[in-house]
């Protein structure tokens, strides 16, 4: 497909079905079929309409539900043991800080919890913060910041022990328009400056097409993968966004949405 | 800003006071006036207006200098309830904190076991109907026989109302991270336990902390009330008692250590609040809390 | 979903049937003296020996108990509606309901001894009322008022009266907070009553039975009494719950989180 050899590979999928409540009256297929590779450094979107799976695609290789069938291979290691070794980190739509800890305590979070002591913590935290622009917060309760304030600083968090694979599920969902340009523009600064390998989910198209090098489309009932829209504009800035080629990309990955509709 | 509020609760409290006395001795001067009748009608009053009955408020605060006998001493009134009040107060902590750790024990067994709370948690919240408080002298009995100060059986009964607040309003608490939370460990692969601690215990405190300013409140009452029933010698329910036998003599003195009452229930009351100020931080809780319904 | 419905009891019966069993057995294999703790089934002889004496007091109490639970409920409904709809006063009263629900008002019942006499049932009623109008003013008060601006606003562009939002908005969402309300004053109502018997009165009521027993050393009578006097509780607190049912079918008992009456939380 991508020609991505098997060792550079970060993530594997491999002939993974998901069925919910199997052999009850609410069964539900989310997946069906799912091959898929991920190379090491990539930024890869997931799109699709509700119902797709795509959520719950990202949540396969973040071992955070097994597959009914096939395997979830990341970093050479099965999704569960990638898991345990603390392989990766995960945004969510909503930031998901607590509220009782400040705003470094929530980055350094992950690093409590893997024996760091107190001067390493805090010195990757203030790093993180940096990283995501917002030095002087560190002191601040995740309530007194804005919603994008809050979810960059989920994804220092996500990054503060540094994983080579960051796991991100409609994370700017929540945000206005302008914040969410600007996220995204920031996303992809720290995506080249850390190297780390990012899968996305998202229902926009612009988002995906702006951000990913490839954009895997997926169709619903039952959830499998369409087609795979390979994205290269280059390095992306705000001008991007205006360059008839980016149009052109976007509307290929509508069209193939679109595909889907009158159907596969 | 925070002086202001406080300057407002102060100053709103000391209104209140003065309205209340004033409503107090304006009662009793009209009283007074129309023989004890609703004015312009023949309709009694509910309560007479003698001085017997309703003293005058500054006949009350007037007592609390008086001398009162305890034990061999002689003490002034309020030097006298301030040490049984003290008594009152240790079997309510006695109490509260045996409440709480039994409360929060409860609830962490039952939030690991579902088990747990399906079989549990239908008599917690049954448990309540049971007047324990009615059982205070057996209980008080049972202690002495068993050479155990009444002071902890005592506290015992403050345990018994106690738990029930803490042990459903931590559960809550506990079970309040949404899912966002749970897998963001999930995805640290952390254990139960760490989840415990650094996730679900943090976000308890804002449901905790209604509920112990309730529980708080029902130790005092537990503890007054476990005096009362049985004979005990000291302590502030032991006093109203006495002065409530002897009200025909001194009605003042029932009324000040009625008074006393109120305000150490207040005072725990308090206490607790202080509590939830330094413990928790401005931003959290406020919102989430306020879902519980009661 | 009626077998859903009886596999969800199981768990506390087996509580409750293994409970029970380890009282009988804690007491028999310890030798409990036997009228400190008596055995389950002494309690039901006794019960059932005593049972007209037990029969009448527990009508004293609980009469008592319920008109001051009516009388309590309706005073608090009342101020909560009066307060909602004169918000300076709700200013200033509510901090003071609220001081006053953290003081032991059980301490009152002599003083209403002294005011209504000892002798009727005013003054024990005076104290069920006491303490059961404050919780039902605190919740059905914060029910009336916390209404999401949203639903408000829309009521508003309807240029609906306060009267018509009252009916329409804020009673439907003060019901759940009334409700939690509801089923802690009910069993409360009846540990008022006995408290205040303790401060003397007709000896005919329940609180009088059991300390008159104890008094005089017969504490499985005792026993008896006080299971007289739960059972009092538990009816109310299960007339609380149908009342809770019916009026709102829509919330179905919601799995018991919901409850702390919470004096301060408001």
């Amino acid at each position: 497909m991508s020609g991505y050899v098997e060792s550079e590979a970060a993530v594997v999928i491999d002939g993974v079905d998901k069925v919910f409540n199997a052999g009850s009256l609410d069964e539900v297929t989310a997946l069906s079929g799912i091959d898929l590779t991920i190379g090491a450094g990539e930024f890869v979107s997931l799109i699709g309409p509700s119902g797709c799976g795509k959520s719950t695609l990202l949540r396969l290789i973040g071992d955070l539900l097994t597959p009914s069938t096939g395997k979830v291979t990341v970093f050479g290691k099965p999704a569960h043991g990638a898991r345990l070794d603390q392989d990766y980190g995960m945004v969510f739509q909503h930031a998901g800080l607590f509220d009782w800890r400040r705003v470094a305590a929530n980055i350094e979070l992950p690093l409590e919890l893997r024996g760091w002591s107190r001067a390493d913590r805090a010195a990757r935290s203030a790093e993180m913060l940096d990283l995501v622009k917002l030095p002087d917060f560190g002191g601040h309760y995740p309530r007194q910041l804005s919603g994008g304030m809050q979810q960059r600083v989920s994804i220092a968090r996500a990054l503060s022990f540094q994983p080579k694979l960051l796991l991100m599920d409609e994370p700017f969902g929540a945000l206005d328009e302008m914040t969410r340009e600007h996220m995204q523009l920031e996303l992809l600064r720290i995506w080249r400056e850390t190297g780390t390998t990012v899968v996305f989910v998202t229902h926009s198209i612009p988002e995906s097409t702006f951000l990913s090098s490839r954009v895997v489309v997926l169709s619903p009932r039952p959830g499998r993968i369409n087609s795979i829209v390979d994205v290269d504009l280059g390095e992306r800035t705000d001008d991007t966004r205006e360059d008839p080629a980016f149009f052109a990309k976007a509307t290929e990955v509508r069209e193939a949405l679109r595909a889907d509709e009158v159907g596969a | 800003m925070k002086g202001g509020r406080t300057l407002r609760v102060v100053v709103t409290t000391i209104v209140a006071l003065l309205l209340v006395v004033a409503l107090w001795e304006g009662y009793k001067w009209m009283g007074g006036q129309t023989d004890d009748h609703w004015p312009g009608t023949s309709i009694e009053l509910p309560t007479s207006t003698d001085d017997l009955t309703m003293p005058h408020a500054t006949d009350i605060a007037g007592e609390l200098f008086e001398e009162v006998r305890d034990g061999r001493a002689r003490l002034p009134l309020y030097l006298f309830l301030l040490k049984k009040g003290w008594y009152t107060f240790q079997e309510a902590a006695i109490g509260f904190s045996f409440g709480l750790a039994i409360g929060l024990g409860l609830a962490i067994l039952m939030l690991r076991w579902r088990v747990a709370e399906r079989g549990l948690l239908p008599w917690i919240n049954v448990s309540q109907t049971v007047p324990l408080i009615a059982l205070a002298p057996i209980i008080v009995t049972w202690g002495r026989l068993n050479d155990i100060p009444d002071i902890l059986s005592i506290s015992l009964i403050a345990t018994y109302l106690t738990f029930f607040p803490v042990a459903v309003s931590a559960l809550r608490g506990l079970q309040s991270p949404d899912t966002a939370h749970l897998e963001l460990m999930r995805s640290y692969a952390a254990p139960w336990r760490t989840t415990l601690f650094k996730l679900r215990l943090p976000a308890a405190r804002a449901y905790l902390f209604p509920a112990l300013k309730l529980a708080a409140t029902l130790s005092v009452v537990g503890a007054i009330v476990g005096e009362i029933s049985i004979g005990t010698k000291t302590g502030l329910g032991r006093a109203i008692l006495e002065y409530a036998q002897r009200y025909a003599v001194s009605p003042e003195r029932l009324y000040a250590s009625v008074v006393g009452a109120a305000i150490l229930g207040l005072s725990v009351f308090g206490m607790v609040n202080l509590a939830e100020r330094l413990v928790m931080n401005r931003t959290e809780g406020v919102e989430r809390a306020d879902r519980v319904a009661a | 979903m009626i077998r859903n419905r009886l596999a969800g009891l199981g768990p506390p019966i087996v509580v409750g049937v293994a409970g029970l069993g380890l009282w009988e057995g804690v007491v028999w294999g310890f030798g409990i003296r036997k009228f400190l703790l008596p055995k389950p089934s002494s309690i039901i002889a006794r019960l059932s020996e005593n049972w007209p004496i037990l029969r009448h007091a527990g009508w004293e109490t609980g009469r008592i108990a319920l008109s001051g639970l009516v009388v309590g409920i309706v005073a608090g409904i009342v101020l909560a509606l009066v307060t909602t709809r004169f918000r300076t006063l709700n200013e200033g009263l509510t901090p003071l309901a609220v001081a006053v629900n953290a003081t032991p008002i059980v301490a009152l019942a002599p003083i209403f001894n002294a005011w209504f006499g000892i002798t009727g049932t005013l003054s024990n009623q005076a104290v069920v009322v006491a303490i059961v109008f404050f919780p039902v003013f605190i919740n059905t008060a914060r029910g009336l008022t916390e209404v999401h601006p949203d639903e408000l606003e829309l009521m508003r562009s309807y240029a609906s009266s306060e009267w018509t939002i009252l009916r329409e908005v804020r009673i439907p969402n003060a019901m759940p907070f009334f409700a939690n309300a509801l089923r802690v004053v009910a069993p409360l109502s009846v540990i008022a009553a006995i408290v205040a018997e303790y401060f003397g009165g007709p000896q005919d009521r329940i609180g009088n039975v059991i300390t008159s027993n104890v008094a005089f050393v017969r504490y499985d009578v005792a026993w008896a009494a006080i299971a007289v006097a739960s059972a009092l509780g538990l009816a109310l607190f299960a007339v609380a719950l149908l009342v809770e049912r019916v009026s709102m079918p829509w919330r179905a008992a919601m799995g018991d989180g919901e409850y702390t009456t919470t004096p301060g939380r408001e």
